[in-house]
């Protein structure tokens, strides 16, 4: 879907921003090129908004019609009006919307498709040493492209216990 | 007006000290965590009798959790704008939570450096605030207040996504952490594109503050993590506390040196200008005040001012805005009436100092 732009209410939106007061709280707003410039906008150029984030949702790839049309039973949104509002009617959608969101969220997620890090306690999921493994390498390639050997060699024998069974 | 408030807008809060690490070029690090109830749809779809069910049941376990020594449990539908505008001033609530309708609540401790906005776009938002970056006492906290209240609520978690949701830029961790930045002398040296730069190598938003109205006020920056998925919360805090903010830090405080060794009048005729402007100005807006606050406050932290002391000037920030001098003054006060008030206000506080 497009935007027409918020100021002028004329031309189409290129521009889709996350205004943020300085409460730290956010508005969004979308904007022709004119009123942009207008707006003195163009001079931060470059932050990818939390607003882009959810216009790649909502303006992302078609999916196919029959996705379109899928409702969740449980709360009976359809996956066209997700598209328009970029919110979900309960956590059941992330399961019936599963194939046309999974795409959508490595996209705005940086190729990000599982969840990595902290868990209820309560559903007793054993904390995984992946995440720290993962993130002890990447110490390592900082601590050889340093050229930290001492840090590197400690980094090493860490990796090497946490990847033990 | 609400008691309790009127008192909270005399205080400034626990973040706004002025102090930890950093702190002349970090103002705060922020924390936000978005939880959802099991067993309840999102509140897009949920009816007015499970947002109360889906409130009281949160109330509840705050209450048992009992994290707080004293907390005030404020219902942010019964505020009239001006109490709601506060909260948001002080950023205890967003504006989407102070501008939303159903049953919604705020709960904050007495130093407000957690609150718990219930009923926003998740169900519960919880939030840490630290005056500079103070990452990992942050986390620590929150993390802490995220597992007590999980011992009496079911979060909705799933195996692959991690928590849900409403929005899904936000599913996986849900975490949210923000450093709001103060930048003057980058902006005057015209360097800010390297801290864009910084920030999008690490594909971390980088965003102006906005005041009253559109108009950017350019010496303030927020930094904030967009990927929530597939990160943990120690990699994105990794990201923060050992990548961007220093590199941030250094390009400001390289900038600050270099205009103390090449442009010392330049600079000084700068913060002495806008001391002079808020010590004699007999009507001022919000965003003026803002940008002579953020050149007195340089100032201060470049040793060439020395009137005046940081905590009055970090307050000034604070109570310089609408509801703050509209709740001081006990008296609601027009766009113009607010610009007298706030020049007073000002000079008062200047010149006890
Ligand atoms: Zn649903």
């Amino acid at each position: 879907m497009a935007w027409l732009c918020s100021r002028c209410n004329k031309v189409q939106a290129t521009f889709h921003l996350t205004d943020i007061a300085r409460s730290g709280e956010k508005t969004e707003r979308h904007l022709c090129e004119r009123c942009a410039a207008e707006e003195g906008l163009h001079a931060i150029e470059g932050p990818i908004s939390m607003a882009e984030a959810i216009e790649k949702f909502v303006i992302g790839p078609k999916a196919a019609a029959p996705l379109q049309n899928l409702v969740c039973e449980q709360c009976g949104i359809s996956y066209r009006e997700f598209r328009n509002q970029g919110l979900l009617g309960c956590p059941n959608d992330y399961d019936v919307f599963r194939e046309v969101l999974a795409p959508l969220l490595e996209r705005a997620h940086d190729g990000g498709t599982h969840h990595v890090g902290k868990t209820p306690k309560s559903l007793g999921i054993p904390r995984t040493t992946q995440q720290d493994v993962r993130r002890l390498k990447r110490l390592l390639a900082e601590a050889v492209a340093a050229e930290d050997y001492e840090r590197a060699a400690e980094l090493r024998d860490r990796i090497r216990k946490a990847e033990q069974p | 007006m609400s008691a309790p408030l009127d008192a909270v807008a005399r205080r400034a809060g626990e973040w706004l000290r002025g102090e930890g690490p950093l702190h002349e070029i970090v103002i705060s690090t922020r924390i936000r965590l978005a939880r959802n109830i099991r067993g309840y749809s999102f509140l897009l779809r949920a009816t007015a009798e499970a947002r109360a069910e889906i409130a009281d049941a949160i109330c509840a376990a705050i209450r048992k959790a009992a994290m707080f020594d004293k907390y005030v449990n404020v219902d942010v539908g019964e505020l009239d704008e001006l109490d709601r505008r506060l909260l948001v001033e002080r950023q205890l609530i967003s504006r989407q939570h102070a501008e939303g309708s159903g049953a919604r609540r705020v709960v904050f401790d007495h130093t407000e450096a957690a609150s718990l906005m219930i009923n926003e776009e998740d169900h519960l938002r919880l939030q840490v605030m630290r005056s500079g970056l103070q990452l990992d006492d942050a986390w620590k906290q929150i993390d802490a207040i995220d597992d007590a209240l999980e011992a009496h609520l079911e979060y909705a978690f799933h195996a692959q996504y991690g928590y849900l949701t409403a929005c899904p830029t936000n599913v996986g961790t849900g975490v949210r952490v923000s450093v709001m930045l103060h930048l003057p002398a980058l902006r005057l040296t015209g360097e800010l594109e390297r801290v864009v730069h910084a920030a999008k190598d690490m594909k971390l938003a980088i965003r102006g503050l906005y005041g009253e109205g559109t108009e950017a006020l350019g010496d303030f920056f927020q930094v904030s993590n967009q990927i929530t998925l597939g990160r943990s919360e120690a990699d994105i805090l990794d990201d923060f506390r050992d990548r961007v903010i220093p590199r941030i830090v250094e390009y400001e405080r390289v900038a600050r040196d270099a205009l103390i060794r090449e442009r010392l009048h330049a600079l000084d005729d700068r913060i002495h200008r806008a001391m002079g402007l808020l010590r004699s100005a007999r009507v001022i807006s919000s965003n003026e005040a803002l940008q002579c606050l953020s050149h007195v406050r340089m100032g201060l932290h470049v040793g060439r001012l020395h009137s005046v002391d940081l905590r009055t000037v970090n307050e000034l920030f604070l109570q310089t805005q609408p509801a703050h001098l509209q709740k001081l003054q006990g008296e609601r006060l027009s766009g113009e009436q607010r610009s007298v008030a706030r020049a007073d206000l000002i000079r008062a506080r200047l010149s006890h100092n």
